[in-house]
């Protein structure tokens, strides 16, 4: 019985492997052109080279591009967890009139086209309000896509919080405020990270929306957008790229540990990832 | 009353809920009736003209191109869809029950990184991979699989439907997941105690008790693929854009923001539509089954 | 009794259900008072407004004759061991229990004797310094009760505090608690739906069904009078049998006992009144014996069969088929050295006495 599954399980297994193979073939060609000593993108390879790391530095437009995507992404990811973090609570601890369509419509961007969200705001921002693109209207549209995963984080690190624990603090004595300082923050602060890492992650890679609202100051992605249509400048796109899916990495495992310390703080059992 | 206690259950909640709530509203739900609004007004050249009409719609209609377009990108997004959804199945049950539980979430964690690393470039890699001199004709060529470079996987709808496919994958994976970890394992073992075999259990009880997971995978595939325009703009090729491409190309270079709004309010209607179907189908399944 | 705390016309509703339709009672100072129970009916939701966490829909809560109307929960001379403990997580023990002193004007050196003096209360002297999360669930609940004490409060309220423990375990903290509440003198309010817990351990026990307190009485006389049917199958158990009454000349009823026959009962054997008619009788268990060979019956007796033997090990548990009743009795019986254990389809004598009967007119 057991030989059997775990020969199904096997099959299954090495599909799998090949599956990841599959998500992961582009993650690991992108070093391997970065490093690559020739100005095209093709096999075979040709040596090794950190000329185009060395060549990143000296691009005045994409240094000005990785502030604006910084200041974008820090901004968005602050006011998204913020909504989150106000959405999570009120979905998770109260019942109120219209929560249903209330949280539903929160978390449509989720399932939203990008590309509708982008025409959306820029119909109201420049044809009906008549107000200039900027980094600001990034923000907007970045800050209204990021907070559902803000919320689905969050909501998970509330549904976690054991409701008696704000009740037992309240009833010692503490103020709702003091209980929010010295017992929700603490137990969620592990979910409130990894919700400001994921969504300057998002803000951070976004494209379809940035394109539509960016102003004169392009984001990093609009910038490498522009970028792609010049072959000679690809390696150095490439460069950026590694850069770019290394720092994500980074952010996505740290996300991940707190979200592992959370639970283990509240003394719960994992029951999986993000979402 | 006191602020400790005086505000009822549902003003707390309404309280909490207003900032993401209006945000939402005034950022999301506005925005879209102002998309609307605008498909029934036109374009002249340099100014707005704010009388209702329907000229949007029957050019949309009427031009041969939109409809193609649109029909293109029902095609390729239900292609997408179809082919993201049975490449996940299997994935989400390996991981759901074939992998120890601890190791659960590193398996859920890698297949979602790939999913939070930069689109663009991800995209574009794969333009690398497909391509003429691509990686994957050198690597078939090297091996001798193919004699010349395969033509018909770069710059046209094939392309398309597999970088999406990648683009969406955990997307898939997710939802069916999480439905498969629902389901109590003991409800196999009775299916097996009462008589049914492997494959039967799997038809009879796995599948139905997955359903939802599985229409949330195609919606939430199916959807937001019909809204890219930067895949098929990078592998795409002539013969592999879509309406999101027209309706970009509308709003940011023909500067006719009522079409694109039209072609917008189009898209997503039929989106809508396909969808619900999808749900009801899938729902009249299930209940047939049950 | 001092009245301590009182409560009247108390009512609460969530949306459309009432879950509170009208309470009224006091509870004394220094008493250990029972809510009891089914789950749903109400009693958590009283305990969370005595709390103050929840706000009565109508009617009135006084503690020590303060309307506590205004006064939130974090301002109420009361304090809760939660059912789940609600142990601070990322807390140490010495910090769970000192949390509520963090506002008080003690000095360091005086929280941290208070803590320790609490600590050893409730058995956990020198577990201070332990993470509150690597505790078993018999030291959480000391450090939810330390946790609550330490704070001197008029009122310790407990919401099923003994539900999650096992067997063993919530016995001895069933007499632990006792001892506690009589060193420390406060009134104790404790929510259960198990009925031996309560009467094991309350002064007084209010029994709760949909929203009512259906008898609020010390734990001998709701065990023995019980004023309704219902109040009497929920407290240990209880046989009932159909019953017909009528009002004799002079203060004695006259009923006719299906399975029992005739007898006389006195008005005090109706704790829910008396009206001419049908009704049912009811007597418990351990009031009727099965009479073996040789034994001399004192009460009246009744001829009837074995239907059933449950043994316990230090009592047998009869069912008896009584010709006329439509419900087996059951019957308990202490396993004496030398009796011995009937069999199944035996007969049985059926031993009974008119003074231990309850009646209930339906």
């Amino acid at each position: 019985m057991s030989g059997w599954l775990s020969k199904r399980g096997g099959w299954l297994g090495v599909y799998a492997v090949v599956y990841l193979v599959f998500l992961y073939a582009p993650i690991f060609l992108l070093p391997t052109f970065a490093f690559n000593d020739s100005t095209v993108i093709a096999f075979p390879l040709q040596g090794f080279t950190t000329e185009w790391f060395s060549g990143l530095s000296g691009v005045p437009a994409l240094t000005g591009a990785v502030k604006t995507s910084l200041l974008i992404a820090v901004t968005s990811a602050l006011l998204a967890t913020t909504l989150g973090l106000c959405a999570a609570r009120a979905g998770v601890r109260y019942r109120f009139p219209g929560k249903g369509p209330i949280m539903g419509l929160i978390m449509v961007p989720l399932v939203l086209p990008e590309i509708i969200v982008g025409v959306s705001l820029l119909v109201v921002i420049v044809s009906i309000l008549g107000l200039p693109l900027s980094s600001w209207t990034v923000i907007l549209g970045h800050t209204l896509i990021c907070t559902p995963f803000a919320v689905a984080i969050l909501n998970a690190s509330y549904q976690s919080l054991d409701t008696s624990l704000e009740e037992a603090a309240i009833d010692l004595g503490e103020t709702p405020v003091s209980t929010f300082r010295l017992i929700t923050l603490p137990l969620i602060m592990p979910g409130i990270i990894a919700s400001l890492l994921i969504s300057f992650t998002i803000s951070l890679d976004e494209f379809i929306i940035a394109f539509f609202l960016t102003g004169a100051e392009p984001t990093l992605p609009v910038y490498i957008w522009s970028q792609l249509r010049f072959p000679q400048k690809l390696p150095i796109v490439m460069a950026l790229g590694t850069i770019l899916v290394a720092a994500s990495i980074v952010m996505l495992t740290l996300a991940e540990i707190m979200r592992r310390r959370g639970l283990k703080k509240a003394g719960k059992k994992d029951t999986g990832g993000f979402l | 009353m006191s602020a400790g206690q005086g505000l009822s259950e549902a003003k707390k909640g309404l309280l909490l809920a207003a900032p993401p709530g209006l945000y939402a509203i005034l950022l999301l739900a506005v925005p879209l009736g102002a998309v609307l609004l605008l498909s029934f007004w036109s374009q002249d050249f340099l100014t707005l003209d704010r009388t209702f009409t329907l000229k949007n719609y029957r050019e949309a209609f009427s031009e041969p191109l939109y409809m193609l377009l649109l029909g293109r990108s029902l095609l390729i997004s239900g292609a997408v869809t179809l082919v993201t959804v049975l490449l996940a199945f299997p994935i989400a049950y390996f991981v759901s029950f074939h992998v120890r539980p601890e190791r659960k979430s590193l398996w859920i964690f890698l297949i979602t990184i790939p999913f939070w690393t930069s689109y663009l470039i991800r995209v574009f890699l794969w333009k690398v991979i497909l391509g003429y001199n691509g990686v994957l004709n050198t690597a078939l060529l090297g091996v001798g699989f193919i004699d010349e470079p395969l033509t018909f996987i770069l710059y046209n709808a094939n392309a398309v439907v597999i970088t999406l496919a990648h683009a969406f994958a955990p997307f898939a994976i997710l939802p069916i997941f999480v439905a498969l970890e629902k389901i109590d394992r003991s409800l196999l073992e009775a299916s097996r105690d009462l008589g049914e075999g492997t494959v039967r259990t799997f038809t009879r009880v796995t599948l139905p008790l997955a359903m939802p997971g599985v229409v949330a995978a195609i919606l939430i595939v199916f959807i937001p693929t019909i809204g890219d325009y930067v895949t098929p703009d990078l592998v795409g090729g002539p013969n592999g854009l879509m309406i999101a491409n027209m309706i970009q190309t509308q709003f940011l270079k023909l500067n006719n923001a009522p079409m694109g709004a039209a072609l917008a309010v189009i898209a997503m209607v039929s989106v809508s539509v396909i969808s619900l179907l999808i749900v009801l189908v899938t729902m009249r399944w299930s209940r047939r089954g049950a | 009794m001092k009245p301590l705390i009182t409560l009247s016309g108390l009512h609460k509703s969530f949306g459309d259900v009432e879950v509170l339709k009208g309470i009224e009672a006091e509870i004394g100072e220094g008493e250990f008072f029972s809510l009891l129970g089914p789950s749903g009916c109400g009693k958590t939701t009283l305990l969370r407004i005595i709390a103050g966490f929840e706000t009565p829909t109508s009617g009135v809560l006084s503690i020590d004759g303060r309307d506590m109307s205004t006064v939130p929960a974090n301002k109420r001379p009361t304090n809760m061991v939660f059912q789940s403990y609600a142990v601070f997580p990322h807390l140490s023990v010495a910090q769970n229990v000192g949390f509520g002193l963090r506002r008080s004007e003690l000095s360091k050196v005086e929280k941290a004797k208070k803590i320790e003096e609490a600590l050893g209360m409730v058995g956990l002297a020198g577990l201070g310094g332990r993470a509150a999360h690597a505790l078993s669930g018999g030291q959480r609940q000391r450090v939810a009760l330390a946790r609550a004490l330490i704070l001197e409060p008029k009122v310790l309220l407990l919401d099923e505090p003994l539900s999650a423990l096992d067997k063993k375990l919530r016995e001895q903290m069933q007499s632990e608690l006792r001892r506690l509440q009589r060193q420390v003198g406060i009134t104790f309010i404790l929510v259960t739906h198990d009925q031996e817990e309560a009467l094991i351990m309350s002064d007084r026990i209010a029994v709760m069904f949909d929203g009512q307190i259906a008898q609020l009485a010390p734990p001998q006389e709701l065990y023995r009078r019980p004023v309704s049917r219902r109040v009497g199958d929920f407290i240990g158990v209880m046989n009932f049998l159909p019953a017909e009454a009528r009002l004799e000349e002079g203060r004695d009823i006259a009923v006719e006992i299906a399975g029992l026959g005739r007898t006389v009962l006195e008005q005090e054997q109706c704790p829910a009144g008396f009206v001419n008619g049908r009704g049912a009788v009811g007597v418990r268990p351990e009031s009727l014996s099965v009479l073996f060979d040789g034994e001399q019956a004192r009460g009246e007796v009744a001829e009837g069969e074995v239907a059933e033997v449950i043994y316990y090990g230090d009592m047998t548990y009869y069912e008896i088929a009584l010709p006329g009743a439509p419900e087996r009795l059951t019957v308990s019986m202490k396993n004496r050295a030398g009796r011995p254990v009937l069999e199944r389809g035996a007969a049985a004598r059926l031993e009974w006495d008119a003074s231990s009967l309850i009646y209930f007119p339906s």
